[in-house]
């Protein structure tokens, strides 16, 4: 017979200028991904170029069923590494037909600061460090752990290889090259100290994009699980006990941090990061209280610290920024579910915006 | 040893002129057939292909001792499985005498579309059809637990994910091969029942979207084939809070798609109000257990039509009511329904 993988594989380019288009959104959870895919007359390498479309609000808990529509404005363009040739990633955000954000929309609200003349001057630069655990499809349980038991306690596992250490590789590998050939900004990848956890960075990327990326990063990794039977979760602290959990640490900086004289602006922006540590504590993700105990290499919840190099503070100045008088500073509070739209403009906000 | 893909895969075209056509009819229960010949000159105008026959009292459409049905090429499709120069022949069914055998519902709705005054008006259809993936021995959904049930709907609308999304790849596989084969597809999507799909087929004119729709729906059965999967189009496949399957029949003219074409689809949605009856008796078999009123459906007794109403019999889009022009949704047709029937009753109604 001939085979699915020839048909997925198709090349069309041969037959046909047209394109499909993956238009892809965030669900009424805040974390659930959702795309659908349109025939387009040709390929297009500008979002504003891509018409508007909709969806059916009331299978994702953003609309009534009398009156269901949800339009989809696209923002941003990626290729698609799954169906290759002309084909192409759309990420978009979500309007009611009157043409305002839904309220689940938190993109338009963190587009608005990234507009800001004193922000946009700043291009502030966002690196993200997405944490994330594979489990196994039925049981729920992580991906190369015995069924209702535990591996050995963690010690071999960060940046671990070999059968018994290193769970999932082939997906953690596979979803590199599939950014890279997207054209996310994705710096690396390493396994963590949890096995069965592993984590990739998107950045450096500027202002609304880096929550474009890292979204995209993460429909992508949820499609290639889905290829590979696996489920992936962004729990903030998916074993309870003395097993990581998982975050999103967000690094920051801005032209001034980046310039001579850049370490006592972090240092000022870091103060107001504490002023606002609890407006930013709610916003950094659900669950995050399971995860931030204090312990494993994470701050307790309810005290704002920093340190250089202390990655048991809130917030970690790198050496090198040190003694270097400048460079940037790691947000460690985010959990692995946290909104980047929502993190990173708030980031920029308190920090540029804001004054006690 | 050589592979069979190897040689599925042969690219004959430096061997020999001759294509391979597959021939598709529709049986007597509404199932698709096609066997293959071997052909050679040109291999794109229907006209100029031969007429064949096909052994009718073997697909309950002849009698045995007259079984001979003749088929009429009537569509052209390129054929994404053998690839090259070889074709898919979308036909219908003919007695020898030249009569359009009784299940042949394609001749009388090329009449109704040959009509002057719907020629006139040149009919654009947009069909989004919904349909199941079933594992093969319990024909139990794709990705459901056998014996069991998977969680409420919800969260498998549009998803992704190997706990949400079941059968991606064969819904991939015919977006690309439809597109290949030069069918209209417009888009596919995951359904609010998991192991649900909805793929698109337009805007087509006339009879052409019966023809792409038919086709489209013998690629999607050839690449379940091949996937060991089985597809239903069964319109309430899982009895209960799940979704049903339909066939939305997306419809506009030349005068809806013009100024003033919102009066004209009111007026056309008044019609096929008062021909509710007879149009739900065409619209597919067994839809009385999909439209409840209930998952998105409206009543099958009752008719009714709002803007973006996803529980109405007719919806019309947002988007045509503020432009004052455009096109409406018929909601009532079943996953399972004959796209000539569909699309012509509905011409019909609104234009003669």
């Amino acid at each position: 017979m001939a085979s699915l993988s020839d048909l997925v594989n198709l090349n069309l380019s041969d037959q046909t200028n047209k394109i499909i288009a993956e238009y892809i959104w965030i669900g009424g959870s805040g974390m659930d991904l959702r795309s659908k895919a349109r025939t387009l007359s040709g390929p297009v390498d500008d979002p504003s170029k891509l018409p508007k479309w909709n969806y059916d609000g009331s299978s994702t808990g953003q609309a009534p069923g009398e009156d269901s529509e949800v339009i989809l404005y696209p923002q941003a363009i990626f290729k698609d590494p799954f169906r290759r040739g002309n084909n192409i990633l759309v990420m978009c955000d979500s309007y009611t037909p009157a043409g305002e954000p839904i309220p689940t929309n938190n993109r338009f609200a963190a587009a608005k600061i990234f507009s800001h003349p004193d922000v946009a001057a700043e291009v502030p630069w966002y690196g993200i460090e997405q944490e994330y655990t594979l489990l196994k499809k039925d049981v729920h349980w992580p991906l190369g752990w015995p069924n209702g038991g535990f591996p050995g306690p963690q010690g071999p596992y960060y940046c671990g290889i070999g059968a018994d250490k290193a769970f999932g590789r082939d997906i953690v590998d596979a979803h590199y090259k599939a950014c890279l050939y997207a054209g996310i900004n994705i710096s690396g990848i390493n396994a963590e100290v949890m096995p069965g956890q592993w984590e990739f960075q998107v950045g450096p990327v500027v202002g609304i994009s880096a929550g474009d990326e890292l979204w995209v990063a993460r429909y992508i990794l949820e499609r290639i699980t889905e290829i590979a039977g696996v489920v992936v979760s962004f729990d903030p602290k998916p074993i309870p006990g003395d097993w990581n959990g998982a975050g999103a640490h967000t690094n920051y900086s801005t032209k001034s941090m980046r310039n001579q004289g850049g370490l006592e602006v972090i240092k000022k922006a870091i103060e107001k990061l504490g002023l606002k540590h609890k407006e930013h504590i709610v916003a950094y993700g659900e669950g995050n209280e399971r995860r931030l105990t204090g312990k494993h290499e994470t701050a307790d919840i309810n005290k704002f610290s920093w340190g250089v190099a202390n990655r048991g503070a809130s917030v970690r100045v790198g050496r090198e920024t040190e003694k270097d008088g400048k460079g940037y500073f790691e947000d460690r509070r985010p959990s692995s579910n946290m909104d980047p739209y929502v993190v990173t403009s708030m980031i920029a906000e308190t920090t540029i915006l804001w004054n006690p």
